[in-house]
């Protein structure tokens, strides 16, 4: 099941160059967000207005949303989680362009992500406990600890692997979706999920923001 | 029955089973959240927001077999084996 037509492969198979489409426009999200990045920062207003209040407006509601999960030592790790929230964000919107396509709704793009997540939360540990970190492996009592320590790794393991696959899941399928309702009412078929899509995007983006929050959250805490 | 035959009923049906224990579980995580709104109108927000996260979690167990089922249907990766297996007889 094949997407009838996207801009950027096309333009890309004219100079020649052979990469998927979920990297061209990961590419494009990219940009968008640098351009908007650089536009609203350029002259920084005390009252500010246009673009900067709305930007303003964007990393206020993720600084509250870190602060109310994590605490007030959460604010050193806004950087990764914001920028995984706007990348998330912004990749599922531009699904809903016609001829785009979803960079998450390839399980690539996803796995890195929850990867990055995976090797932050036990670098944070690591570097917040020492070696005690782990301790948080082995549960509460010292005589079950080799057999839970089997359990929490496994736990461990099918943290990136659930993240990836709900992100891919939710917008791969919406894709397969709306290519089966343009196949069944050619242009205006797909409107009614595109408004599904929306809600998605957005739900989509919160739970993996609030997961990536509340794993980092967990590395920081103290062992049972 | 042939291979193929019951890659699309396995497909099928296992999403049929996803969808029918998905849908339960929901509705009772709904039926809580709504009891608890109508109890304490106040924490409505709150109440919300843990339902919706609530859901999604729930959503993603559908979602897992979504995506085993398409790689049975598309991504199968004995076709080949399978194919050659009867051009031999």
């Amino acid at each position: 099941m094949v997407h009838p037509f996207l801009v950027l492969e096309w333009l890309a198979e004219q100079v020649n160059l052979h990469l998927g489409p979920h990297v061209l426009y990961a590419w494009l999200v990219m940009a968008l967000l640098i351009v908007v990045a650089f536009v609203a920062t350029r002259k920084i207003r005390e009252i500010p207005s246009g673009i900067q209040n709305f930007m303003e407006a964007v990393v206020e509601v993720l600084e509250n949303f870190i602060e109310d999960n994590m605490g007030p030592k959460g604010k050193k790790y806004f950087p990764l989680i914001g920028t995984l929230a706007l990348f998330i964000l912004t990749c599922n919107l531009i699904a809903l362009m016609p001829s785009a396509f979803p960079p998450t709704a390839n399980p690539n793009t996803n796995a890195a992500m929850a990867l990055a997540v995976f090797g932050a939360t036990h670098f944070i540990g690591f570097r917040e406990h020492g070696i005690g970190y782990l301790k948080h492996f082995t549960g509460p009592m010292p005589a079950l600890a080799p057999f839970l320590f089997v359990i929490e790794l496994v736990g461990h393991v099918a943290r990136p692997v659930s993240l990836t696959l709900r992100l891919f899941g939710n917008m791969y399928g919406h894709e397969i979706v709306l290519m089966i309702f343009l196949a069944l009412v050619p242009l205006l078929g797909p409107l009614p999920m595109m408004f599904m899509g929306i809600l998605v995007a957005f739900i989509q983006t919160f739970v993996f923001t609030l997961l990536t929050t509340i794993y980092i959250a967990g590395a920081l805490e103290e062992a049972h | 029955m042939g291979y193929f035959t019951w890659c699309m009923i396995v497909a099928g049906v296992g999403m049929t089973v996803a969808a029918v224990g998905c849908g339960i579980s929901q509705s009772m995580g709904i039926v809580r959240a709504v009891e608890g709104i109508a109890r304490n109108p106040g924490a409505g927000g709150k109440i919300m927001t843990t339902m919706l996260i609530g859901l999604a979690m729930i959503e993603s167990l559908a979602i897992y077999v979504f995506v085993v089922a398409m790689i049975i249907l598309f991504a199968n990766p004995f076709t080949e084996h399978v194919i050659k297996m009867a051009a031999g007889q």
